[in-house]
C-alpha cells in the first residue's frame, strides 16, 4: 500500500480504550536487554576475527565486551521477569514457536561460550578451548544478535509485528553498529579497523532499514515518529550518522574521535532500542493501530469476495 | 503448514468451546462473579464509577477473565417527529481460546498449554511471569497482575470440565447469552440463530471468531454480535502473530548470515 | 520434578508432543487438579437469600467448611442459573464483611463494647419484660387492647417462615402489635389490589407460566434486573415469538432486552391502564363470554352510586372535612358488606392517632371481602348501573389523547401497546402483566394493581396459560412474611388482626370478617386452628379458643405509625430483625430520629448496617444535628446466622414454598433468627415464671416446646413448621385446609400452608427435576394454596368445561371421570361440575356455581368493580402523586383525597403543579434497583465482588438536563427536597429522555436506592429525599414518584447541609399546610 493512501481513520472503539494489553515489558530492562544481546553477540564476532587476525588488544576488548553484555542482558532479563526466581523454567522446554524459548536456548549455547573464550582470553588458561569458543561465540551470536527482533516482531504488538520483515537486519545492522564502536572506542586505533568497519557498516544498515522500516506504509508506523519514540529515533539517527561519519573520516587517526565516534554510534544503536521498544507501546495504547488496518483489510478481503454486492454496510 | 498450526492435541474428547450469544445478554454480570467466586479471582477494591456506562470492570485482565461490555446507542428516528430511540448492547467478552493461540506459541516455559478439551490455560505454578503471552495475544485477553508478576486469564475452568461439570460462568447465565458445549455442536447452533436473527430482521447480527479459516483458525470461544467486533472492543480480524513467525525465521537467519559474512568481509585482508 | 524423565523437553520427545504446547508440559498439581465441588464432603440443598425468584443452590461442604455455592439445575424456576447476588453468596456467608460477636452500645457510649451473648440475650429479656409492663395497656379509651405499644419489631421478609411464625406468635402472645417486616413497603398493595379483584393476594401465576404468554406486559418492574433469573422465562417466551413490552420512565437492562420500550412519566400508571381500559371496550376488544360469566361486569350497581364522572374526580360517599369515604354507596343493589372493610375503620377511629383509620385491605390476602345478601346480574350488560357500563363510562375519558396529556406517550406507541395486548387475547392467545414495586409504592398503589386487574380480567386473562398478572415480590421470603405475617394488621393467613372496637370476642370477630358465601365462609375453623396452634390445651372452647389472649389494634401500628410513636415516646424498645430502615425507609432521618427517641434497640444483622452505627456515624452526627453522647438510646447487636446455616422455608414469588437445609453450623455468636427468638422467648418465660398476673397467661400459657438440634440448641425449624401445617388432635398431620374444624379438634399455624407437611411429608423439600415432569412441576416444593401453581385455573376454560382452545388448555372438566384436570391442581372443588347452579340460599363453597373461578369472592367473581375491600374507590383513578409538576388533567381532584400523609416537622410536602413553589423542586425523580445491589445494600455493599461492579452511588440524567443545569458526566450533583439532601456521581445518559406532558417539556431524574454511608461501596442514602405520603389502603409509602431540584457538585457538609434544605424549603413556601390538600391535619 502506498505510504499517501488515504486512510479512513474513523472507527468505532469501546470508549477509546485499548484492544490490545501493554507490554509488561520494562523499556530499561528490555531494550537494555535487546542493545546489551546485540552488543555481545556482534563483539564475539570481532573477538573472533581479531584472535585470528592478531589484534590482541582488540581481541581482548571484544571478548570482555561480550562478557561484560551478556551479562548486563542476562541481569535485564532475569529482573524483568516477574518472578525473577523462576528464570529456571526457562529451559523447562524447548518450543520453536517460541522466539523466547528458542532465544533461551541460543543465550544457553552463547553465553558460556562467550565466558569461555574471555576467561580463557584473560587468564591464558586452555588458549586453544578458548580460541575455539571464541568462534562458536561467534556463530551463536549471529543467533543473539538477530533473534531478539523475532522476539519482539512475533507479537500482536503493531508496530512491532508489522516490522518483521526488516526487524531482523535493523537489528542485525545495530549490534554490528554497536560492537564496532565500542571496540573502536576502547582499543588503539591501529587495531581498530576492523571494529570501524563494523561500525560504519553496521549504522548504515541499520539506518537504511530503519528508514524502509519506518516508510513501510504501515499505519503503525506513526508511532515511530510520534511522541517519546519519535524523539528517541530522530536522536538515535543522529548520534549513528553522525558517530559513523566521524570514525570513517577521523577514527584511523585520533583515539580521542574514535572514542567519541564510537560511543556515538553505541549510543545510537541503544537509542534505536529504546525507540522501537515506546513506539511499539505506543501502537497497544491506541486501538486505531488494530482496527483501521484490521478493518481495511476485512474490506478489502470482503470486496474481493463478492465484488458486485455490497455486503452489509457496517454501520458506523 | 505453518509452524503455528499443528494442530488439537490428539488425544482426548472433542473440542470444548463458549459460543456467547449476546443477543440474549441482560447485562447481569453474573458471569463475571461467578467466575471470580469459583476462581477466587481478586476483586477491584478502588471503588471508583468509570462512567462508561454500566461497565465498571473496563476490560478483561488478570482480575477480569469474564468482562460484561455495556454499549449505549443512539438510534435516530426515521422520521423526523418521532423520538430518536436508544440501544443498549450487552456482551460478555472472555478469553477466545483460540485455535492457534499466539499465547500459548510464544511461551517460553509451556506454562501454558492446551489441554485435553481444545482449551488453553495457564499453569500458576509454572508461569515466571516473562509476559511474552501478553504482548501476543491479538484480542487483549491474558494479562499480568503487577504484585504477583505472573499472569492469569481464563482457564474455561479447566478443573470443572475435569470433573464433567460446565464452566461457572455458563452455569449462572441466567438467560443462556454464554453457552457451552462441543464446538461443532455450537457453531451449528451459532448458524441457526444467526438466520433466525436475520430471518426477524436484526441486521446488524453477525458471528465473531466463528470461522475456522479466520486469523487465528476460529475462537473456540466465539460470539454472536449485533454490531461491528470494534464497538465491543474486539479486535476485528486478529491474526495469530504466530502465522508470520517462520518467515520472521527466515530473515532472521539470514540477517545472522549477513553478519557472519559481514564480520568475516572486515577482517579481509588478513593478519596485520 | 522428580525423575529427570519427567523434564518436559524429554517428555516432548517421547510423548509425541514435538512443539511442547500439549500434555508434556503439565505439571504434577495441573495433573492432579480437582474440582472443588468432586471433592466435597457434601452438597446441601438451598435456596438463594436475595430475591424472591427463589433460585434453587447447591451448598457444598468440605470439613464443615462451605467450599462453593451454585444453582441446582433441578430446578424448574431457575434450572441452576444464579444472577450475580446469587452467584456472589459464597462470599456473602463465608466472607469477611460478617460481624461474629455481639456488640453492645450503653447508653450515651461513644463507641462499642463487646458483651456475652448470653448476658445479652439476658439483657434483652429483662428489657422487654420491663417495658412491657411499664407500658402496658388492658384498656385504651375505654375499649380492651391488652397490648403494649413500648416494643415494637422490625422486618422479616429476609427471614425464614418458621422464623416469622415464632415472632408473630410470641411478639403475639407478649401484647406487641407493632410487629411489622418489609411487605409493608414493598407489596402490601399488591395484597388490596390483588385479593380484591381476585380473591387472593398473591402472584395470580408463576414464573414458568411467562413462557406461554404470547405477549407480555412489563410495567413498573425492572423485570430483568431485579428478577434476573427469573427473566429467562421472557426471554423463552421471546424465542417463541411472543411481544415483550417495557413501560417505563427509564430505559433499562429490561428495556433493552424489550421488542418496545414505552417511556412514561413516572406516577401516571393509571392513566395509562385506564386508556387501554377505554381502548379496550371502545374497540369491543374484550374477551365477551369470559366477561360476562366470570367476572362482575353484569352485576347491578346501586341507584345511589356516584362515579368520579359525576363528581368530577371523587366517588359517592366522600366526607370533605375528615377526608374518607362512606362506602354504602359503592355496594352491589341488595348486597351488604361484612362491617369489616375500611368503614369499620373510619368509624373506629382512634383518637389521637394522626394518621387516621386504617383499613386492612391486605386481610384479603387469601379470601375477598365479605358480602352478604342478594344481587342482580343483567348478562346484557345493557342495564346502566351494571358494573360493565359502570366501567365503560368511568374509562371513557382516558382516551389516546389523554394518556399523551398525562403520561406523555406518543399516540402511535400507546396505540401500539393497545394493539399488541387486543390481538394477543382471547381464546386462542394470552397477554401476562409483570409489575413490581414501580406500580406498588404509590399514594394509589393499590389502584394501580387493580388497573391491571380490571384489564386482564376484559381480555380474559386470568387464570390462563400464558396469562395472569404476575406480581414480582421482592426478597425471598417477603411473600411467606406476608402469609405468615410479621404484620401489625394481620394473623397468620390473612386472618386480620383483631381490632379493639369491633371484635370484643370470637364470634363478633369471625361476624365481622367473614363471608357468607365462598371458601371464606370457613373463617372460624381457621381462626380456631391458629388458636389451637399457639394456646394448645388452654384453648378450649370454654374460653373462646383464647381469642382473647390475642392483643388488639385500635387504627394504623404500620411501621411509619411505629416511627412517630417512638418520636412521641410510646414506643421504647425495638427489635430490627433483618431490616435497615435508615437506608431503605422512606424519610430516613425521621427513621434515625425515632430510634434516637428509644430507650432501647435490637439489631440483629450480617453486618454493622447504618441503622446499628447512626448513633456514631449517621448523617446527622456529621451534620451536627445530633451528638452521640446525647443519645441515650441502648443498642444491642446480634450476628445473624446465614442461610447456609440454619434450615427452614422460604416463600418464593410464585406463593412457592421451598425448604433450605443446614449446611454448617454457624460460627461463634452467630445465630439463627429462629434460635434468637425461642430463646428469647425462654427467657422472658422464665422471667414470669409463676406470675399470677392475667398479663402474663398469653405468654406461659404458649405452646415453645420444640426439639433442639445441635450445639447451639437450635429449634428444630421442621418441628415448627409441622406446627404450621397443622394436625389433628392425636397428632396427626393434616393434608389440607378444607380438614380444618372450628371446634378445637385440629390446630394449624398457618390455614393456607396447610398441606405444606402433609402425611407428615415436608412437602417443601420436594425436589424431583424439572426435566422429569410438566412445565408446573408440581413435585417441586409445595405452593399454597393446596399446591397450586395457577390460581383461578377454572378460567383456562368456558363455561361448559371445556379449553378455550387447544392452544391454551389447562385445566377442564372431565366428564367421564367427574372431575377437574389437567397440568396444575384445579383450583376449584375437585368434582363439582360446571353444570353446578347453587340455591339461592346456599351458603359458604355451595354457594360458588360450576361457573365461578373465583372461589375466594364471595360472589365467585373477578372483580371489575371493587363493591368492598379498598377505601380509595371501588375503581381505579387517576390522580397525581402527592408531589408532581403537573395538575391533574383529568380532573380538579389532583391527588388520591384519603392518601395517608404524616405532617411532621421533617416530612414536609412539595407544593405541586401550578402550586406558588412548585418550580423550586422542578424536576420528577424515580427510584429503583440494580442488577448488582441488593435493596438497603447490607447483603451487596459489603461484598468486593458486588461493590466493585457499582462501585459509587449515582443518578442518572438526559442530555436536555444536563445541559440545562450544568452537569457533568461523572462528575457530582446534589439532590434537594424539603426532607433532605444528598450527593451522588451523574451519568449522563441518552437512555434517560425528557418527556412531554401538557404541552411542557418535564425532565426524570433516575437514581437507585442501594446506598448509604457504611460498607466498600458507599453513597448518600436516596431515601433522605424521599418523603412519608401513603397509600391509604395499606401504608405503603410513594419513593417511585417525587419532585426535586438538581445542581452540580456536591453538596454541603456540616451544619451547611440543613441550612440548604432549609433554604430551598423557604424559597418554595413550604410550611405544614404544603401539599395537605383534602387531608385532615
Ligand atoms: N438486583 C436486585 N434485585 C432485587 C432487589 C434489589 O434490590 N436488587 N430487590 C428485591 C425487592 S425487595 C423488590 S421489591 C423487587 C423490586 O423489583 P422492581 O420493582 O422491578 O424494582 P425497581 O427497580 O425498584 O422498580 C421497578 C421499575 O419501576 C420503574 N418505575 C418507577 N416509577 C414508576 C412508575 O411510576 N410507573 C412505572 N410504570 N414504572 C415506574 C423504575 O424505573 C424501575 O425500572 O426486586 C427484588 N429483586
Ligand atoms: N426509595 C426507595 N426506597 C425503597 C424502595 C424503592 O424502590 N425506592 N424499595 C422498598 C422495598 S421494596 C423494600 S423491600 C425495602 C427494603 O429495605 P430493607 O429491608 O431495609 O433492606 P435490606 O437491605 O434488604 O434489609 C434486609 C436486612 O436483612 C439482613 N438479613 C439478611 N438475612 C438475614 C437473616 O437471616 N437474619 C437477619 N437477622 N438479618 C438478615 C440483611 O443483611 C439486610 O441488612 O426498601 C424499600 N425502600
Ligand atoms: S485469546 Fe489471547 S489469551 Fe486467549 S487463547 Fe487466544 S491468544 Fe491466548
Ligand atoms: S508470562 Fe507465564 S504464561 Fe506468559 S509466556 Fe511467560 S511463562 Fe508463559
Ligand atoms: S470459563 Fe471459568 S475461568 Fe473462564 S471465564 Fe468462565 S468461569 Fe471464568
Ligand atoms: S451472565 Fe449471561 S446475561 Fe449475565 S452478563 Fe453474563 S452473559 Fe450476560
Ligand atoms: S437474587 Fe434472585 S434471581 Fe438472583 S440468584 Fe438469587 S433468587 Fe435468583
Ligand atoms: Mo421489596
Amino acid at each position: 500500500m502506498s505510504p499517501r493512501r488515504q486512510r479512513n481513520e474513523e472507527f468505532t472503539s469501546y470508549y477509546g480504550r485499548p484492544i490490545l494489553k501493554q507490554p509488561t515489558w520494562h523499556a530499561l530492562d528490555i531494550a537494555g536487554y535487546i542493545f546489551a544481546g546485540g552488543l555481545a553477540a556482534a563483539s564475539s564476532m570481532l573477538g573472533a576475527g581479531a584472535q585470528h587476525s592478531g589484534r590482541p588488544a582488540l581481541e581482548r576488548s571484544a571478548k570482555l565486551t561480550a562478557l561484560t553484555a551478556i551479562s548486563a542482558s542476562v541481569v535485564a532479563l532475569v529482573h524483568d521477569l516477574g518472578r525473577p526466581e523462576r528464570f529456571v523454567n526457562m529451559l523447562r522446554v524447548a518450543k520453536p514457536t517460541s522466539p523466547m524459548s528458542v532465544g533461551s536456548w541460543i543465550l544457553s549455547v552463547y553465553g558460556p561460550l562467550a565466558g569461555a573464550s574471555a576467561l580463557s582470553n584473560l587468564t591464558g588458561v586452555l588458549p586453544r578451548a578458548g580460541r575455539a569458543a571464541g568462534v562458536g561465540a561467534a556463530v551463536a551470536g549471529s543467533a543473539v544478535a538477530t533473534y531478539t527482533a523475532v522476539l519482539l516482531a512475533d507479537t500482536a504488538v503493531p508496530t512491532w509485528h508489522d516490522a518483521h520483515e526488516v526487524l531482523p537486519f535493523v537489528f542485525a545492522g545495530s549490534a554490528a553498529a554497536s560492537a564496532g564502536g565500542v571496540a573502536a572506542a576502547l582499543s588503539p586505533v591501529v587495531q581498530a579497523g576492523p571494529a570501524r568497519r563494523m561500525a560504519v557498516g553496521g549504522a548504515v544498515l541499520e539506518t537504511v532499514m530503519s528508514l524502509k522500516m519506518e516508510r513501510s506504509g504501515n499505519l503503525s508506523t506513526e508511532t515511530l515518529h510520534q511522541g517519546r519514540a519519535g524523539t528517541l529515533l530522530r536522536l538515535s539517527k543522529a548520534c549513528t550518522v553522525g558517530g559513523a561519519v566521524g570514525l570513517a573520516l577521523g577514527g584511523r587517526h585520533s583515539r580521542l574521535v574514535s572514542a567519541v565516534s564510537g560511543a556515538s554510534v553505541a549510543a545510537g544503536s541503544a537509542l534505536l532500542r529504546f525507540g522501537i521498544f515506546e513506539a511499539g507501546k505506543a501502537s497497544t495504547i491506541d486501538p486505531k493501530y488494530v482496527v483501521v488496518p484490521q478493518r481495511e483489510r476485512l474490506e478489502a478481503r470482503e470486496a474481493a469476495a463478492a465484488p458486485a454486492v455490497s455486503t452489509q454496510a457496517p454501520a458506523k | 503448514m505453518s509452524v503455528t498450526q499443528l494442530g488439537m492435541p490428539a488425544i482426548g474428547v472433542p473440542r470444548k468451546g463458549f459460543f456467547t450469544d449476546t443477543s440474549l445478554c441482560i447485562g447481569c454480570k453474573a458471569c463475571e462473579v461467578a467466575c471470580k467466586e469459583w476462581n477466587s479471582v481478586p476483586a477491584d477494591t478502588s471503588m471508583q464509577l468509570t462512567g462508561e456506562s454500566f461497565d465498571n470492570t473496563s476490560a478483561l485482565g488478570a482480575d477480569t477473565w469474564r468482562h460484561v461490555a455495556f454499549i449505549e446507542q443512539k438510534v435516530p428516528a426515521t422520521d423526523p417527529s418521532a423520538h430518536d430511540g436508544v440501544k443498549w448492547l450487552m456482551s460478555s467478552d472472555v478469553c477466545k481460546h483460540c485455535t492457534n493461540a499466539a499465547c500459548l506459541d510464544v511461551c517460553p516455559t509451556g506454562a501454558l498449554f492446551r489441554t485435553e478439551h481444545g482449551t488453553v490455560v495457564v499453569q500458576q505454578d509454572v508461569c515466571n511471569g516473562c509476559g511474552y503471552c501478553v504482548s501476543a495475544c491479538p484480542y487483549g485477553v491474558i494479562d499480568q497482575r503487577k504484585e504477583d508478576g505472573r499472569v492469569f486469564k481464563c482457564t474455561m475452568c479447566y478443573d470443572r470440565l475435569g470433573a464433567g461439570e460446565e464452566p461457572a460462568c455458563a452455569k449462572a447465565c441466567p438467560t443462556k447469552s454464554i453457552q457451552y458445549g462441543e464446538l461443532d455442536e455450537l457453531r451449528a447452533r451459532a448458524d441457526a440463530r444467526l438466520e433466525e436473527l436475520h430471518e426477524r430482521g436484526e441486521e446488524g447480527a453477525r458471528l465473531y471468531g466463528r470461522d475456522p479459516d479466520d486469523g487465528v483458525g476460529g475462537d473456540g470461544a466465539f460470539f454472536l454480535l449485533l454490531d461491528e467486533p470494534e464497538t465491543y472492543g474486539l479486535p476485528p480480524d486478529p491474526v495469530v502473530t504466530t502465522r508470520d513467525l517462520p518467515a520472521m525465521w527466515k530473515r532472521a537467519a539470514g540477517a545472522a548470515a549477513g553478519m557472519l559474512v559481514g564480520a568475516a568481509v572486515i577482517f579481509w585482508g588478513g593478519r596485520k | 520434578m522428580v525423575s529427570p524423565l519427567q523434564w518436559p523437553v524429554l517428555r516432548q520427545l517421547l510423548e509425541h508432543d514435538p512443539s511442547g504446547r500439549h500434555h508434556s508440559v503439565e505439571s504434577p498439581t495441573t495433573e492432579n487438579l480437582k474440582a472443588r465441588t468432586a471433592t466435597a464432603d457434601r452438597v446441601v440443598p438451598s435456596v438463594c437469600p436475595f430475591c424472591a425468584v427463589g433460585c434453587a443452590q447447591n451448598v457444598y461442604v468440605k470439613d464443615e467448611k462451605v467450599v462453593q455455592i451454585e444453582g441446582n439445575p433441578d430446578s424448574p424456576i431457575s434450572r441452576g442459573r444464579l444472577c450475580p447476588k446469587g452467584s456472589a453468596s459464597l462470599q456473602l456467608t463465608t466472607g469477611d464483611s460478617r460481624e461474629k460477636y455481639v456488640l453492645y452500645r450503653p447508653p450515651h457510649g461513644k463507641d462499642w463494647e463487646r458483651l456475652e451473648l448470653d448476658k445479652a440475650m439476658d439483657m434483652v429479656a429483662q428489657r422487654v419484660v420491663e417495658t412491657r409492663r411499664k407500658t402496658w395497656k388492658w384498656e385504651e379509651n375505654d375499649v380492651r387492647t391488652r397490648r403494649t405499644l413500648g416494643i415494637a419489631s422490625l422486618g422479616g421478609a429476609t427471614l425464614d417462615n418458621e422464623e416469622n411464625y415464632l415472632i408473630k406468635k410470641l411478639f403475639s402472645s407478649l401484647g406487641i402489635v407493632q410487629v411489622e417486616n418489609q411487605a409493608r413497603v414493598c407489596h402490601s398493595s399488591t395484597v388490596s389490589g390483588l385479593g380484591t379483584s381476585f380473591g387472593r393476594g398473591g402472584s395470580t401465576t408463576y414464573l414458568q407460566d411467562l413462557q406461554r404468554a404470547d405477549c407480555i406486559i412489563i410495567q413498573g418492574s425492572n423485570f430483568a434486573e431485579a428478577h434476573p433469573v427469573g427473566f429467562q422465562w421472557v426471554m423463552e417466551a421471546k424465542e417463541r415469538g411472543a411481544k415483550i413490552i417495557h413501560v417505563d420512565p427509564r430505559f433499562s437492562r429490561t428495556s433493552a432486552l424489550a421488542d418496545t420500550f414505552v417511556p412514561i412519566r413516572a406516577g401516571t400508571d393509571i392513566a395509562f391502564l385506564g386508556g387501554l381500559i377505554n381502548w379496550v371496550i371502545t374497540h369491543d376488544a374484550y374477551f365477551h363470554e369470559y366477561v360476562v360469566n366470570y367476572t362482575n361486569a353484569a352485576t347491578i350497581l346501586r341507584e345511589d352510586f356516584k362515579d368520579t364522572e359525576d363528581l368530577n374526580g371523587l366517588f359517592s360517599g366522600f366526607n370533605p372535612d375528615d377526608p374518607s369515604y362512606d362506602l354504602q354507596t359503592w355496594q352491589y343493589e341488595g348486597a351488604d358488606v361484612a362491617a369489616s372493610s375500611g368503614e369499620r375503620e373510619s368509624q373506629a377511629e382512634e383518637e389521637g392517632s394522626t394518621l387516621g383509620g386504617s383499613s386492612h385491605a391486605q386481610s384479603h390476602g387469601s379470601g375477598g371481602p365479605g358480602l352478604r345478601g342478594h344481587w342482580r346480574r343483567d348478562e346484557t350488560l345493557q342495564d346502566p348501573r351494571t358494573v360493565f357500563q359502570t366501567l365503560r363510562r368511568h374509562y371513557s375519558r382516558y382516551t389516546p389523547e389523554m394518556v399523551e396529556q398525562v403520561c406523555g406517550i406518543p399516540q402511535e406507541l400507546f396505540a401500539e401497546v393497545a394493539e399488541a395486548i387486543t390481538t394477543n387475547s382471547g381464546r386462542e392467545r394470552t397477554t401476562a402483566f409483570t409489575y413490581a414495586v414501580g406500580w406498588t409504592q404509590h399514594t394509589t398503589g393499590t389502584q394501580y394493581i387493580r388497573a391491571a386487574s380490571v384489564l386482564q380480567l376484559l381480555l380474559g386473562n386470568i387464570g390462563r396459560p400464558g396469562g395472569g398478572i404476575m406480581a414480582l415480590r421482592g426478597h425471598a421470603s417477603i411473600q411467606g412474611s406476608s402469609d405468615i405475617p410479621t404484620l401489625y394488621d394481620l394473623l397468620p393467613g390473612y386472618l386480620p388482626m383483631p381490632h379493639a372496637r369491633t371484635h370484643l370476642d370470637l364470634d363478633s370477630y369471625v361476624e365481622a370478617d367473614s363471608a357468607e358465601r365462598g371458601f371464606w365462609a370457613n373463617m372460624r375453623a381457621y381462626t380456631v386452628s391458629l388458636l389451637k396452634a399457639w394456646w394448645g390445651d388452654a384453648a378450649t372452647a370454654e374460653n373462646d379458643f383464647c381469642f382473647d389472649y390475642l392483643p388488639r389494634i385500635t387504627g394504623s401500628h404500620s411501621t411509619y405509625d411505629t416511627v412517630q410513636a417512638q418520636l412521641e415516646g410510646t414506643c421504647k424498645g425495638y427489635f430490627l430483625m433483618g431490616e435497615n430502615p435508615a437506608v431503605g425507609s422512606a424519610n430516613t432521618h425521621l427513621q434515625r430520629k425515632g430510634m434516637a427517641s428509644l430507650e432501647w434497640l435490637v439489631v440483629r444483622d450480617f453486618s454493622l448496617i447504618e441503622s446499628a452505627t447512626w448513633w456514631k456515624d449517621g448523617p446527622e452526627i456529621q451534620t451536627g444535628q445530633m451528638r452521640t453522647e446525647d443519645i441515650a438510646t441502648e443498642v444491642f447487636f446480634f450476628p445473624a446466622a446465614a442461610h447456609t446455616e440454619k434450615s427452614g422455608s422460604f416463600t418464593n414469588t410464585n406463593r412457592l414454598l421451598q425448604w433450605r437445609d443446614q449446611a454448617v453450623e454457624p460460627e461463634a455468636e452467630r445465630r439463627s433468627d429462629l434460635w434468637f427468638i425461642w430463646h428469647l422467648g425462654n427467657k422472658i418465660r422464665a422471667l414470669l415464671e409463676g406470675s399470677g398476673d392475667d398479663v402474663d397467661r398469653p405468654v406461659l400459657d404458649l405452646t415453645w416446646d420444640y426439639p433442639t438440634i445441635g450445639k447451639d440448641a437450635e429449634p428444630d425449624a421442621d418441628a415448627v413448621f409441622a406446627e404450621i401445617n397443622g394436625s389433628k388432635a392425636d397428632g396427626t398431620p393434616l393434608a389440607a385446609y378444607t380438614e380444618l374444624k372450628d371446634d378445637g379438634s385440629t390446630s394449624c399455624g398457618c390455614w393456607i400452608y396447610c398441606g405444606c407437611r402433609a402425611d407428615g411429608v415436608n412437602q417443601a423439600a420436594r425436589r424431583k427435576p424439572h426435566t422429569e415432569q410438566s412445565i408446573s412441576s408440581r413435585e417441586w416444593g409445595w405452593a399454597w394454596p393446596a399446591n397450586r401453581r395457577e390460581l383461578y385455573n377454572r378460567a383456562s376454560a368456558d363455561p361448559e368445561g371445556r379449553p378455550w382452545s387447544e392452544r391454551k388448555k389447562l385445566v377442564w372438566w372431565d366428564e367421564e371421570a367427574g372431575k377437574w384436570t389437567g397440568d396444575d391442581v384445579p383450583d376449584f372443588e375437585p368434582t363439582k361440575p360446571p353444570s353446578y347452579r347453587p340455591d339461592e340460599d346456599a351458603l359458604g363453597t355451595e354457594a360458588i356455581s360450576g361457573i365461578d373461578p373465583f372461589i375466594m369472592q364471595a360472589d365467585g367473581k373477578g372483580w371489575l368493580y371493587a363493591p368492598a375491600g379498598l377505601i380509595d374507590g371501588p375503581l381505579p383513578v387517576h390522580y397525581e402523586p402527592q408531589e408532581s409538576p403537573f395538575d391533574n388533567a383529568l380532573y380538579e381532584q389532583q391527588r388520591n383525597p384519603v392518601r395517608k400523609l404524616m405532617p411532621l416537622e421533617g416530612n414536609r410536602y412539595h407544593p405541586s403543579g401550578r402550586e406558588r413553589g412548585s418550580d423550586i423542586y422542578p424536576f420528577v425523580l424515580t427510584t429503583y434497583r440494580l442488577t448488582e445491589h441488593f435493596t438497603a445494600g447490607a447483603m451487596t455493599r459489603w461484598l468486593p465482588y458486588l461493590a466493585e461492579l457499582q462501585p459509587e452511588s449515582f443518578c442518572e440524567v438526559s442530555p436536555a438536563l444536563a445541559a440545562e443545569r450544568g452537569l457533568t458526566h461523572k462528575g457530582w450533583a446534589t439532590l434537594v427536597s424539603a426532607r433532605g439532601a444528598i450527593e451522588a456521581r451523574v451519568l449522563v445518559t441518552d437512555r434517560m429522555k425528557p418527556l412531554t406532558v401538557q404541552g411542557r417539556t418535564v425532565h426524570q431524574i433516575g437514581m437507585p436506592y442501594h446506598w448509604g454511608p457504611n460498607g466498600l461501596s458507599k453513597g448518600d442514602a436516596m431515601n433522605e429525599l424521599s418523603s412519608i405520603a401513603m397509600d391509604p389502603n395499606v401504608h405503603i409509602q410513594e419513593v417511585k414518584a417525587l419532585t426535586v431540584d438538581i445542581r452540580p457538585g456536591r453538596r454541603p457538609r456540616g451544619a451547611d447541609l440543613p441550612a440548604l434544605v432549609e433554604d430551598y424549603r423557604r424559597r418554595a413556601g413550604i410550611n405544614e399546610h404544603t401539599g395537605m390538600e383534602g387531608v385532615r391535619a
